[in-house]
């Protein structure tokens, strides 16, 4: 049984490796502990959101899956951030759980090349530091060219509930116990982790009079650029809070908490604290937020953000039991914890290929990330790489400067990890260049480049590139002289024109309170109108021009560092000049490019000079798409 | 390696040389130059060939003269560092040099770290590879040597400082931050008005070490006295006085003080240079014409002037010629001769001269004298007392940063009184924050996420 590319595992970014690999025409595997849990979310019922929305936009751009499952599945969408700029604004969409599984699995079973199949695996099996396959418990071996890993919490999985725990992958699903021993003996460095979920309640033992109804846009929007729909569904979600009682019954049984009782103590999300948590560190605030979110359209389970908790089920009821509206809510699934391994990921390259063993390759929550979005990005990333090195064709490599994928990749392979990582708008120095607005102009070459984006797909994106910056010289070029009919147009705008000069409508939607809305008039002419999301970027472009390229120049600057590969094979501690710190921190990280290096804590610019001049003539330009 | 900037940096040591040369290297130095340069044959630096030099001056955005140069042009790869550089001879003393130096930096060029001509030149193949090491030292031991001279000079406040206005600006973004990804955590965040005043708090900080860099030069070159006063009032038996020791020949002959006498005098640590010139009177003596001249041209370069007037004498035209010559100047009056009997007119005296600027001494007794040294080292400091413990003194390279820092401050501000989203004001503060960080030697972390965590409760 041969094959090019074995995926182990069928989460988010299994999914998507296997889908980016077979699509690239490599005979793929797929393997998973269970084929009735593939694109399974085992936590939150949604995907998208600030950050994460920006990732899921990426993916869509290069030609990944998770866009197009999530605006087929979706029973709500909503705009985050609407009333602030472009670059933080974000879809969030709920997820019908089932129907995404549905339509994911439908997928991959349609997919050529691609070969989905039951198996635990126990062993990757190498040669000469280079991966040739992998075997399943049962004893059954697979070769392969390459291996992707992407086990989420299955490695060593633990579940704790209160003062009970016992090896599970998840809730009700087998673990993997044997592969980490493997991964360990193979060379990796191995952490632990931990997240939780919060317990899932019959919707008709709420009393959802009490709670504020949330719901979606009504405006059609959704995550893929290929094909915009109208509005699939609008299911209300509901929100309601805390209070004093809640703090109350949680501070009396603190001690049953797994994180007050020693039965964790591992890092957990900081994003996702238990409420116990929260009673812990915030004892003043009795009034926490909870989100009363449907798992789906055909379900009565209801999901309790905010309410994360692996206090005993029992109390876990009286918890919820004081919050308004959930007066009488009954527990369908307990919320639990799950303690499990993950692979350091400093140990892995750019590709995400790891360092040690050729064509191995890592991707998902085993790296040390939450979220479906992180995951998926991963998944779609790593399974590009195994397809482009066994075409011997150069690495896709993504870059902070370019996308909200490359900020996760760099600060995945370079920074320490201390609780499992959450993609933030923050995180990303460049944002206000990274929109989900402007993903496709941005990414969708890379796409067309590697062959998951088709050049109809690519026409459209230069097509629109070209309508904007026709339109943004047309703009320039359109003098407004202030005349009666001039000033009467822009009597509703809040923006004097000055009675003797004129100046360009370029000019004048750069002014605050203009927007492009009241000079869409001047624009248009009879070669038509220009469509909606054309107009929407000329206007970000225009109006916030000086910090784009502020920004734009921030990236130049660095540019000199980022291009520029480090040899792996390269002795630190024979460079003269570096401290001992700078000589162990390299060499333990191993940096791909010396911007890379930069970016460790504790390397300091004199310890980049150093290297520069070490290297100097060593240093190899980086080669791959776009460069 | 890429080098798009241009760095620039004064290649000579300061007050050790008679020139002062600026140096400028990278793409854009001819350029640059040529914003600040004008030639005497109107010639344009970009006009002229390789390895030539050319003479003018170096003008401000005014057109104001500040210097009169040679300006040498080394094209590329024909220089020191293989790219264009550009050499600046200034004549005109540290102030000038100094001066020359930050026109280079407002139109475009980046003041140089220690040793990167020298790495420059290196990563550029004009040094070979044996060299390696000796550059290496040097970027480290420059490094590490300035970093050390740092602390020493600055006690470590400037630093403290520093971080106190990080930290602060830290605490800003955190706000700003957590409202942007965090939206629906329903979080108290400081609103915008709030934020703003805080904001401009640190810009008022900024703009007073920014003033002290005025006063770090003081410190570092000294501030220059001249004391004055027609023949025999008593000037070489003040500086004596002031700087307790006997340098200076006093006699009761008119005209004995030929030459300007200088002596070093430390005020709590600042370095003042007494000048006692020549009594200034009219003169057909060429010997004594010469210190007469002498004499004027201390008064013009002279921070401060002490008109030194004798209070046994009548005040009379000798005394009003010496003081219409230094009406420009900031000036103290000392009535000299206390212990004698007072025949001058005061009234008189209050006619020229504020009455809180004038000290009635004894040169000779020593009366008065630490009341002048009081109010030299009011006026020099300004503010009064200074506790130079406390003081913030910056160099060239911080004062650069921080009037960036204070730009940014400001643009952050805008943008919120904009009522602009929160990340467009972030993204001058993030800068800002990363600015001093070079300050500090401190990188980047997750210093935000962090803040974020610990100060709002996170968690849906």
């Amino acid at each position: 049984m041969n094959y090019d590319v074995i995926v182990v595992g069928a989460g988010h970014a299994g999914c998507e490796a296997a889908l980016a690999a077979a699509r690239l025409g490599l005979k793929t595997l797929i393997l998973t502990i269970n084929p009735d849990k593939i694109a399974l979310m085992p936590c939150n019922p949604s995907i998208g959101g600030v950050g994460k929305s920006q990732l899921v936009s990426e993916l869509d751009a290069l030609g990944g899956q998770m866009a197009k499952v999530a605006d087929k599945t979706y029973i709500q969408l909503r705009v985050l951030n609407k009333r602030k700029g472009p670059a933080v604004q974000a879809l969030r969409a709920q997820i019908d759980k089932k129907e995404y599984e549905i339509e994911m699995k439908r997928v991959l079973e349609n997919t050529e090349n691609l070969t989905l199949r039951q198996g635990t695996v126990n062993k990757i099996l190498v040669k000469n530091d280079t991966v040739t396959g992998v075997s399943i418990e049962s004893g059954l071996e697979f070769k392969a060219k390459a291996v992707i890993v992407t086990t989420g919490t299955f490695l060593r999985g633990r579940i704790i509930i209160g003062r009970k725990d016992y090896h599970a992958g998840r809730m009700g699903e087998y673990p993997a116990m044997n592969l980490t021993n493997n991964l360990i003996s193979l060379g990796f460095k191995i952490g632990r982790f931990q997240t939780a979920t919060p317990p899932r309640v019959d919707k008709r033992t709420l009393d959802l009079s009490k709670t504020e109804i949330q719901r979606g846009e009504e405006e059609p929007v959704g995550f893929s650029i290929w094909n915009k729909g109208g509005i699939r569904k609008n299911i209300e979600c509901y929100l309601t809070y805390t209070n004093k009682k809640t703090n109350e019954i949680v501070r009396k049984n603190i001690e049953e908490s797994p994180i007050k009782s020693g039965m964790v103590d591992t890092h957990g999300p900081r994003h996702c604290p238990s409420i116990d948590r929260k009673v812990i560190n915030f004892p003043e605030k009795t009034r926490h937020p909870i989100f009363i979110e449907p798992e789906g359209e055909n379900t009565n389970e209801m999901y309790l953000q905010g309410l994360t908790t692996s206090m005993p089920p029992e109390i876990q009821q009286k918890i919820i039991n004081t919050v308004s509206g959930l007066e009488n809510a009954r527990i369908i699934r307990p919320g639990y914890a799950v303690e499990y391994d993950y692979i350091i990921p400093n140990q892995l390259n750019f590709t995400l290929e790891s360092k040690k063993i050729s064509n191995l390759y890592f991707a998902g929550q085993i790296n040390g990330t939450s979220g479906y979005e992180e995951a998926a990005v991963q998944g779609f990333l790593s399974g590009v790489n195994a397809a482009q090195k066994i075409k011997n064709r150069p690495p896709l490599i993504l870059t902070r400067d370019n996308s909200y994928i490359g900020v996760l990749i760099d600060d995945l392979i370079t920074k320490e990890l201390i609780e499992p990582y959450r993609m933030y708008t923050s995180r990303a120095e460049y944002r206000l260049i990274l929109r989900c607005d402007n993903a496709d102009i941005r990414l969708s070459g890379y796409g067309k480049n590697i062959g998951l984006i088709t050049s109809e797909q690519y026409k459209k994106v230069l097509n629109k590139e070209n309508k904007i910056n026709e339109a943004i010289e047309k703009l320039k070029s359109i003098w407004i002289n202030p005349g009666k009919t001039t000033i009467r147009l822009f009597e509703n705008v809040d923006t004097k024109l000055m009675a003797d000069t004129s100046l360009s409508a370029y000019k004048l939607l750069k002014r605050p309170g203009v927007n492009i809305d009241d000079i869409t008039g001047l624009l248009n002419d009879s070669n038509g109108d220009y469509d909606k999301d054309i107009l929407k970027q000329v206007e970000i472009i225009v109006k916030y021009e000086g910090y784009i390229n502020r920004q734009l120049n921030e990236i130049k600057k660095m540019e000199g560092l980022e291009k520029y590969y480090l040899p792996q094979d390269l002795n630190y501690f024979d460079i003269t000049g570096l401290t001992y710190e700078a000589k162990e921190k390299l060499s333990e990280i191993r940096p791909n490019t010396l911007g890379q290096a930069s970016r460790i804590a504790g390397i300091s610019p004199a310890d980049i000079s150093i290297l520069m001049l070490n290297l100097k003539g060593k240093l190899k330009k980086v080669k791959q798409f776009g460069y | 390696m890429d080098n798009d900037d241009t760095i620039t940096a004064i290649g000579t040591k300061p007050g050790e040389a008679a020139i002062g040369i600026v140096k400028v290297s990278g793409n854009k130095s001819i350029a640059i130059v040529d914003r600040i340069f004008r030639s005497k044959s109107r010639k344009k630096l970009s006009a002229i060939e390789t390895y030539n030099m050319i003479y003018g001056h170096i003008v401000d955005k005014n057109s104001d003269i500040i210097d009169e140069v040679i300006v040498s042009v080394m094209k590329s790869p024909h220089s020191y560092t293989r790219e264009d550089v550009v050499e600046i001879n200034c004549h005109g003393g540290l102030v000038a040099t100094e001066k020359v130096l930050e026109l280079c930096v407002e139109n475009g060029a980046r003041i140089a770290e220690p040793g990167e001509f020298t790495k420059r030149a290196f990563l550029n193949g004009r040094i070979d590879l044996s060299q390696a090491e000796a550059v290496i030292d040097l970027v480290r031991s420059k490094t590490e040597q300035s970093l050390k001279i740092a602390a020493k000079n600055l006690q470590g406040n400037i630093k403290n400082e520093i971080n106190k206005i990080r930290q602060e600006i830290l605490d800003i973004i955190i706000q700003l931050e957590a409202s942007v990804d965090f939206i629906e955590e329903d979080l108290e965040v400081t609103p915008y008005h709030e934020l703003e005043k805080r904001v401009r708090v640190i810009e008022k900080e900024l703009e007073d070490m920014i003033k002290n860099e005025k006063r770090g030069e003081i410190i570092k070159n000294g501030i220059k006295i001249a004391i004055i006063g027609k023949p025999n009032v008593g000037k070489s038996s003040l500086l004596n006085m002031l700087s307790r020791k006997d340098k200076a020949i006093v006699t009761s002959i008119p005209g004995t003080t030929r030459d300007a006498v200088e002596e070093i005098l430390y005020v709590e640590g600042i370095p003042l240079i007494l000048v006692d010139t020549a009594g200034i009177r009219e003169t057909k003596n060429i010997i004594e014409k010469i210190g007469v001249e002498k004499s004027l041209r201390h008064i013009d370069e002279a921070e401060l002037v002490i008109m030194v007037l004798d209070g046994n004498r009548k005040f009379d035209n000798k005394d009003l010629q010496i003081i219409k010559k230094v009406r420009e100047k900031t000036i103290i009056c000392c009535i000299n001769k206390v212990d004698l009997e007072q025949n001058i007119e005061m009234g008189k005296v209050l006619d020229y001269f504020d009455e809180e600027k004038i000290v009635k001494i004894s040169a000779l007794k020593g009366i008065g004298i630490e009341k002048l040294e009081n109010m030299i080292k009011e006026l020099v400091l300004g503010d009064g007392e200074i506790n130079l413990e406390e003081m913030i003194i910056i160099n060239k390279r911080h004062k650069n940063i921080l009037t960036e820092v204070k730009k940014l401050l400001e643009n952050a501000r805008k943008a919120m009184v904009e009522d602009m989203s929160e990340e467009f004001p972030c993204c001058d503060l993030r800068e800002a924050y990363g600015l001093l960080g070079e300050i500090v030697g401190e990188t980047v972390t997750d210093d935000i996420l962090d803040g974020i965590f610990s100060q709002f409760c996170i968690g849906k």
